[in-house]
């Protein structure tokens, strides 16, 4: 980590966006992470999609729970209000926040050790239960935080540093959220910043259970020969299914692709990914056989990353529900206490 | 010789669980209600849905008592599982009434009682050939042939029936019908009434009828909760259903069938409190209701709620204990647990309502509470409360009165440059303002962690901060006595040196004790306790009496060591009475103890004062 503040001054022509905010209006603290981490690369892709779409800070909500990953929330988006909660509960928190303001943006970061381990049990309930949310795991297969135990993703025979080759099998969570209905899957490594960015803004976008699985390497526990999580490892069997131009309303590319080589995704806000395909007849509108070939994928040792899965229609739980459209943090004390005259009506009921 | 006696009488009826007995019973609780007769309704039921034993019992009682009395005037026994266990269960004199299709051998009754057998079984088949409506009119049947032998107005019964059927009008008839064969049935072979008899009184008044889980759902409802996450557990589960069902009659729109509130089943308890907690961090009023179990998986993040300050309203309808314990039987064993939840120095908000009508009244007070005091609120139901009908006032609520949001700072305030600091105590009260999260653009975000951090909510590990903020949250805490409802004094008719200290659902038996006790000549001042931290008037009226009886129903007199820890009481002084065979305490029980505890046992000497 450095210790070192960034210069408050800014270049007269730095980039601004439609709020008139530059980028810097989207940074945070400064990491306290491993220099060369993974994890601050994702937070710089974080930074960069809220900047690119726009999004006033203060209305996004970033929520994790505890680990390396958990931390990271503190490091970008200083404007808006954060949560780092209880290990493998971060679901459960974001879930009932969602509960409280429909209105705010949700986005929950978490680990391996996070969300496949200690709190498998709330990622899976929160993905089916359609929260209305971009959930990302930073996922290096390794608990960093306390020092280079084997995590639940970690492939079977992906040796730790200190040279034991992992016995168990692994948990996909890609595979998992596709099983449980997540409506928008997709899987990144957090040295494909161009890659990476436009699956977040698009995950952002996503009005239902949105999940990515971004393969984070680990520096200091979990980047030597032998790992399937290392650096080397990840780009040597990195087999990109697609790659994205976020098109916005107000700028559309003007890039012609062969007939079939590009697939347009529109999303909530009137904007469009345009995915060029780089996998033949590969369609991320079909759950089960992208399943299957994420499946095939990995059972060849190739790690499947791009935009896996997207259903334009998703549902969140508040349609599910029915709740009011008005947050329910905002609602007035008339629209919630019913008053005396219903008690009274209550009362003549029970005698 | 039988026993004799009007409007007061306690009457159980042994059933086969699942085999439709607990309308009939109702109906026969109601029946003697509408004869102006207050009653205390008790089920004891198991842990099952078909088949098992379960008993449902009637105290009668015109004085009002609504506490469980203890003994038995006469068995409705219509479970052959548990014949003998009945049979003996009946005080002398008492009376038997039961199926007598089958023959029973002379040796299984007892000569001390008064068997009235009626061929039940005999009657429903030759009236019925459905086999669900023979079962279902056997019920009907025993509550018309009660009718005649208890003296209750059978017009009443009827009346009854049609508001019941109401809108299913074609089950009025046969209902009616069953019953008329009962009440005849016994006129024509008994000599009614018997012994004991419900004359008619005017003792109900404008009192309501209502379990204690249904009445905390409301006061969720009033109290202005819009999110409720929970995880099914006996027995608070109707609590939710409750909450639900009301919210469903006043918080849908009417036009749009938007709904005004949000209710998750979660997948266990650590979600049910952990939505909760990001609710109510987001701003929302929100809760879970569950029991000592659930208490137990939700220790983490009630020491999170604790210490990042973030309201919480728990309903904990308390039952035997620990592990998975007595699930469908009684107890106040929680209150160690719910007061120092989670690890580390932590101490919690607890109200110990006496009954529905208070369950209702705290319900909605505890999101008041935790909205002001930000931090979690348990609510101390128990069983007998929770699925117990009781008669209590009707419920009140003041339409002027607004929901206290407690210090949240706003945009304007943000905007006109007011000092925020999350974690800052402005007030000398200990709480410190927070913000909705989306509150302003560039003012009030803040980092919310179970981590230490400073008064402006800014990480730290340094020791100095930390302990500021650990003495301000015990300056909070001492705000909480302030605000908790005051625990209320009953003198007795003549000075004492003796106390007694209770809460919640001993409250009804107490009373009758007290009553007891001071017709025996022992006179004891009474305190009922009503929420955690202990006021200033718990510890005046300790030091105002030599000993102190602490009666609760739990085994190891958890709400003692409260009194002991918090408020430095010398051991001596504060006498255990306890009764946790998860029966609802009764009066004889705490009569009988306190009668031999008072004579028996020495106060300690007094400490000289030092000046």
């Amino acid at each position: 980590m450095t210790y070192l503040a960034k210069p408050k001054f800014r270049h007269p022509d730095i980039e601004i966006n439609e709020l008139g905010f530059s980028h810097r209006d989207y940074e945070g603290s400064i990491s306290t992470l491993c220099a060369g981490c993974g994890h601050d690369s994702i937070s710089s892709a974080i930074m960069r999609a809220c900047f690119e779409l726009s999004l006033p800070p203060h209305r996004i909500a970033k929520l994790s729970g505890i680990g390396c990953s958990s931390k990271t929330p503190t490091y970008f988006l200083g404007q808006s209000h954060g949560f780092n909660s209880v290990h493998g509960r971060m679901p459960s928190v974001l879930t009932g926040a969602n509960l409280a303001n429909r209105e705010l943006i949700y986005l929950g970061v978490s680990g391996d050790g996070d969300s496949a381990s200690i709190g498998f049990g709330q990622f899976a309930h929160a993905i089916r239960r359609a929260v209305n949310m971009l959930y990302i795991v930073e996922n290096n297969g390794v608990y960093g935080l306390t020092k280079g135990q084997f995590s639940a993703t970690s492939d079977k025979g992906s040796k730790s540093k200190k040279g034991i080759d992992n016995p168990d099998s692994p948990i996909d969570l890609v595979s998992i959220a596709m099983q449980l209905g997540a409506t928008f899957v997709a899987r990144s490594f957090s040295g494909d910043k161009d890659q990476l960015v436009p699956l977040i803004k698009a995950g952002l976008e996503h009005q239902g259970a949105a999940f990515i699985d971004v393969i984070s390497p680990c520096i200091a526990f979990n980047n030597h020969q032998g790992s399937t999580k290392s650096f080397d490892y990840v780009r040597a069997h990195n087999a990109e299914l697609n790659t994205l131009d976020f098109i916005t309303s107000q700028a559309p590319i003007g890039v012609d692709y062969p007939e079939g080589a590009a697939q347009d995704v529109r999303l909530h806000d009137g904007s469009t990914i345009r995915l060029r395909k780089l996998s033949a007849d590969y369609d991320v509108h079909d759950r089960g056989a992208a399943m299957d070939h994420i499946y095939r994928l990995g059972r060849s040792g190739e790690i499947a990353t791009g935009l896996i899965f997207i259903d334009d229609e998703p549902s969140d739980m508040h349609a599910r529900l029915g709740t009011a459209k008005k947050p329910l943090n905002a609602l007035a004390d008339r629209d919630i206490v019913p008053g005396s005259a219903a008690l009274a009506k209550i009362n003549a009921g029970l005698r | 010789m039988p026993i004799e006696s009007v409007n007061d009488f306690v009457i159980r009826f042994a059933n086969v669980n699942g085999s439709g007995s607990a309308s009939a019973n109702l109906l026969f609780a109601r029946s003697v209600m509408r004869m102006g007769v207050p009653i205390a309704p008790r089920n004891i039921f198991p842990s099952n849905i078909q088949g098992l034993p379960t008993w449902y019992e009637v105290r009668v009682t015109e004085a009002g008592h609504l506490g469980a009395r203890g003994g038995l005037d006469m068995m409705v026994a219509m479970n052959p599982q548990t014949w003998d266990k009945d049979i003996a269960s009946i005080d002398p004199g008492g009376y038997l009434f039961y199926d007598s299709s089958r023959p029973i051998p002379p040796s299984k009754f007892r000569d001390d009682i008064v068997v009235l057998g009626m061929p039940l079984t005999d009657i429903v088949n030759r009236t019925y050939t459905d086999p669900r409506q023979r079962q279902l009119f056997k019920n009907i049947i025993y509550v018309g042939a009660l009718a005649a032998l208890l003296d209750i107005a059978i017009e009443e019964v009827e009346k009854l029936i049609g508001e019941q059927f109401k809108g299913k009008d074609k089950l009025i008839a046969p209902n009616l019908k069953a019953l008329h064969i009962g009440y005849d049935y016994a006129r024509d072979h008994f000599a009614c009434p018997i012994g004991l008899r419900v004359r008619r009184a005017d003792k109900i008044g404008d009192r309501i009828f209502v379990e204690g889980n249904a009445a905390a759902g409301l006061g969720a409802v009033y109290g202005g909760a819009t999110v409720c996450a929970w995880y099914p557990i006996t027995p608070s589960t109707s609590l939710a259903e409750a909450f639900e069902t009301y919210c469903k009659r006043l918080r849908v729109d009417p036009e749009t069938a938007e709904k005004r509130y949000a209710i998750v089943q979660a997948e266990d308890e650590l979600a049910s409190i952990g939505m909760v907690v990001g609710a109510a961090w987001n701003g929302a009023r929100a809760f879970t209701a569950t029991s000592g179990p659930g208490i137990s998986l939700m220790q983490e993040f009630l020491g999170l709620a604790y210490f990042a300050e973030i309201p919480a309203v728990l309903f904990d309808v308390q039952r035997g204990g620990p592990s998975t314990g007595m699930p469908t039987r009684t107890q106040q064993s929680d209150l160690l647990i719910a007061a120092y939840a989670a690890h580390g120095d932590t101490k919690h908000v607890l109200l110990f309502p006496r009954d529905p009508g208070e369950a209702f009244e705290f319900g909605a007070l505890s999101f008041d509470l935790a909205d002001r005091l930000q931090t979690p609120i348990f609510v101390m139901l128990d069983l007998d409360i929770g699925m117990n009908q009781h008669l209590c006032p009707p419920f009140q609520w003041d339409d002027a009165r607004a929901l206290d949001r407690g210090k949240v700072m706003t945009y304007e305030e943000l905007e006109s440059g007011r000092d925020f600091g999350r974690y800052l105590d402005v007030d000398g009260d200990g709480i410190p303002f927070r913000t909705y999260p989306g509150t302003h653009p560039t003012r009030g975000s803040f980092f919310t962690r179970g981590s230490t951090r400073d008064r402006y909510a800014r990480y730290t590990e340094e020791g100095a901060p930390y302990v500021d903020n650990m003495e301000r949250l015990l300056r909070k805490f001492d705000t909480a006595k302030t605000l908790v409802p005051p625990a209320i004094l009953a003198r007795a008719a003549k000075p004492t040196r003796l106390g007694v200290i209770h809460y919640g659902s001993t409250g009804p038996s107490m009373d009758e004790a007290l009553q007891i006790l001071s017709a025996r000549g022992v006179h004891v001042d009474a305190l009922r306790v009503r929420g955690f931290p202990f006021g200033p008037e718990v510890t005046d009226f300790i030091a105002g009496h030599d000993l102190v009886f602490v009666v609760e129903q739990n085994r190891d007199a958890q709400m003692r060591t409260l009194l002991m820890v918090e408020c430095g009481i010398d051991p001596a002084q504060l006498v255990p009475v306890l009764h946790f065979d998860g029966t609802p305490i009764t009066a004889r029980f705490i009569a009988k103890a306190i009668a031999e505890k008072a004579t028996s046992i020495r106060p300690p000497q007094q400490r000289e004062v030092l000046s």
